[in-house]
């Protein structure tokens, strides 16, 4: 009896332990994540603003009036259209060149693999504003890179950042170039977690090379295409630092490049218009939330 | 800049914050202070333009603004909403160097809010027609077009004699001051009561629509800035004919363009409507304003009294290219003897501020999204202007309340 009860006090003494051990961190989590997250909810739900910051009595509770105004505002659907074309065409844009390229510099007969990979991983941990400057002149409408190639084969100039149709798909191109590297080299780890003989038995079944990739090398990838994808999502919907350097922060031509964050910023470090850019971000919050169940909940039944 | 920094180094030193390349060559101006008696040369801090409005309200917010700071002039209305700056009747009243009499009214105008005076300008800026002479010539006029309707058939035979790819003016879809200063040509005030659009005024209309009509009879191109290639190269090679632009691009033309070119550009006031040039256009520039919370208003003003003797003023433009404020600075034979800028010293004495309302930057945007609406949407005039008007009235929603309570309050 008495050990037991040895047990349950220094159990007890161990509990109080961990708690102490976990206490630091979260307090941090609390002062720095808790606390800013409801106080900017509370902040949704006035209309703080400039004569706010001079005058905190002219600041009014508002409830939900800034959601509503949000749910009726072209502009954030138009932030949110775009947004979401970013993420529905460049996350799989994304995933796939991160895959295929994956699978090449994996490949046995890939000569100086290590060289490629880092090549293709480079461009993750350039500076976005260094690229961005490169970039713009890639995509100038005279003298740029992109328009030299396409009149090789005879196709006209295209104003790739100032036409409102192309202006995205620039943006685009840039955001899969500059990240896929990352989900590469997850994936290149994950390739080298699939057990050899797995092919080699394949191999001796007569399967070709495709068979071997789309009945072995996918749904082994299945838990990292989630990782992968999930993660891809989440940063892609918070798309902000590309169409902000390449336009100049204003999200054009007419807000073709216009993203919910950049919206967000707009409103409320350009305007002042805290309160309904606090608003606009707890959207952006419940619309990634749905997203990523949805994506959790649509993955094969077998990986559950 | 370092020994300006250091020279007044010490913790009663006035803080002024600069912007930009002003705030390189501000210390430059400043050595001789350290001999007038009584004056330690002050504490300058240089801060990009580009970051300079935020900083300076999170740096009201954070209790941390310097003595004396150069703004914008059209950001006196916000810090003035803030009450971050202080009025400086008292101090102009009793001063014998700043005097609102040696200065472009417009410009002065644009720092006197609710009855008193809250910023110096410093320099001033606006926008004039920048025009290829020797294309203008070719077509029949040996000088700037002077109304609104010879600015038109110059524009039309200009478009006729060059031929589809070229232009007879830019105006890039994505800048407002273009469709603003042509709105207030008739003298649209743009807002009502500081509290209600008013561009669907009968006055900014007409203006609005002979912008448009640029665009409908092909005579300016339909593109932003960022699809400019090259401004100057585009101005030499005739690609466009005329551009409405400030200061800073004569110096730019010199620069990048050969020196065979200066004699084939000229600038000129805007034109009026009806009537004699100057045209109205904007009272732009930078000022100078004294913070409420500065513990050193006085020895700020002196420096502000400094920066604004004509001779500082003439240095001033030597370093930077920033047109003097004061108006006697103009006669200083660097700036009189300069041709491309007369036009200027013309159009200043017709310039207009923009609503004097912290939201008009707001307001601005709304401008060109819309102006963008009409010229690639292909929304009506009327249209446009309507949904600017709601657009705007919207915006203002708040600063009608506060109004409201304010005049509500005994």
């Amino acid at each position: 009896m008495s050990t037991t009860a040895a047990l349950t006090r220094g159990g007890r003494a161990e509990a109080w332990a961990g708690r102490a051990f976990v206490a630091p961190a979260l307090l941090l989590i609390a002062v720095f994540f808790l606390f800013p997250v409801l106080a900017g909810f509370l902040l949704s739900l006035t209309d703080f603003d400039l004569y706010g910051v001079a005058d905190p009595s002219a600041v009014r509770v508002v409830g939900a009036a800034n959601y509503a105004a949000l749910l009726r505002s072209s502009v954030f659907w138009r932030a949110f259209a775009n947004t979401l074309v970013f993420v529905v065409v460049g996350g799989p844009l994304t995933v796939g060149a991160a895959l295929g390229t994956a699978v090449l510099v994996s490949a046995r007969a890939t000569r100086l693999r290590g060289l490629f990979r880092t090549l293709l991983f480079a461009p993750v941990v350039a500076t976005l504003v260094a690229v961005a400057v490169v970039w713009r002149y890639l995509y100038h409408p005279r003298f740029g890179f992109l328009n030299e190639l396409l009149g090789l084969v005879g196709i006209e100039p295209v104003n790739w950042l100032g036409e409102p149709k192309t202006a995205m798909l620039a943006i685009i191109l840039l955001a899969v170039w500059k990240n896929f590297g990352f989900s590469m080299v997850i994936f290149v780890a994950a390739l080298q977690a699939i057990p050899e003989h797995l092919y080699e038995a394949a191999r001796i079944d007569g399967a070709n090379a495709w068979q071997q990739f789309r009945r072995i090398t996918v749904p082994l990838l299945g838990p990292t295409f989630l990782f992968v994808g999930v993660t891809t999502a989440i940063g892609y919907f918070q798309l902000f630092s590309e169409p902000y350097v390449l336009t100049s922060g204003t999200g054009g031509p007419l807000d073709a490049t216009l993203s919910v964050v950049l919206h967000m910023y707009k409103e409320g470090f350009r305007w002042w218009n805290i309160g309904y850019a606090a608003s606009v971000a707890f959207v952006l919050f419940a619309v990634i939330l749905v997203f990523t169940l949805l994506q959790l909940r649509l993955r094969p039944r077998g990986e559950r | 800049m370092v020994a300006g920094g250091c020279a007044g180094g010490g913790s009663d030193a006035v803080q002024l914050w600069g912007l930009g390349r002003e705030g390189e060559e501000v210390a430059r101006l400043l050595p001789p202070l350290a001999n007038v008696p009584g004056v330690a040369a002050p504490k300058v801090q240089q801060i990009p333009w580009t970051a300079a409005h935020e900083k300076l309200l999170t740096a009201f917010v954070g209790r941390s603004t310097p003595d004396l700071a150069q703004v914008g002039n059209t950001w006196v209305p916000e810090l003035v909403a803030l009450g971050a700056i202080e009025p400086l009747d008292a101090y102009v009243a009793a001063s014998r160097v700043v005097s609102s009499a040696d200065h472009f009214p417009g410009v002065w105008d644009t720092n006197v809010l609710d009855g008193h005076v809250w910023g110096i300008p410093w320099y001033v800026d606006t926008r004039v027609l920048f025009y290829r002479s020797d294309l203008l010539a070719e077509v029949g006029f040996d000088r700037a077009p002077r109304t609104w309707a010879e600015w038109r058939d110059a524009m039309r035979r200009l478009k006729e004699r060059g031929g589809p790819d070229r232009y007879a003016i830019i105006l890039p879809t994505d800048e407002w001051p273009q469709p603003v200063i042509l709105g207030m040509g008739r003298g649209a005030e743009l807002v009502r009561d500081g509290q209600w659009g008013a561009f669907r005024d009968p006055r900014f209309r007409a203006g609005f629509d002979f912008y448009l009509g640029l665009f409908r009879d092909g005579l300016a191109p339909v593109l932003g800035s960022a699809q400019i290639a090259s401004l100057y190269q585009q101005f030499a090679d005739g690609t466009f004919a005329m551009i409405i632009t400030g200061p800073w691009n004569v110096g730019e033309m010199r620069r990048r363009l050969p020196a065979s070119f200066q004699d084939r550009w000229a600038t000129a006031p805007m034109p009026a409507p009806t009537g004699e040039p100057p045209g109205v256009s904007l009272a732009g520039g930078a000022s100078l304003v004294i913070f409420r919370n500065s513990t050193r208003k006085a020895e700020a003003w002196r420096i502000v009294e400094a920066l604004s003797e004509p001779a500082a003023q003439v240095r001033f433009y030597a370093l930077t290219g920033d047109l003097p404020a004061h108006t006697a600075a103009w006669r200083d034979p660097n700036l009189a003897g300069d041709d491309k800028l007369a036009a200027f010293f013309t159009q200043l004495g017709n310039v207009r501020s923009t609503p004097k309302i912290p939201e008009w930057e707001q307001i601005a945007t709304k401008v060109f999204e819309n102006v963008q609406r009409a010229v690639y949407g292909g929304a009506g005039l009327d249209d446009t202007l309507a949904t600017l008007d709601a657009d705007v009235d919207r915006i203002l929603a708040k600063r009608r309340f506060i109004l409201a309570r304010r005049t509500a309050a005994p």
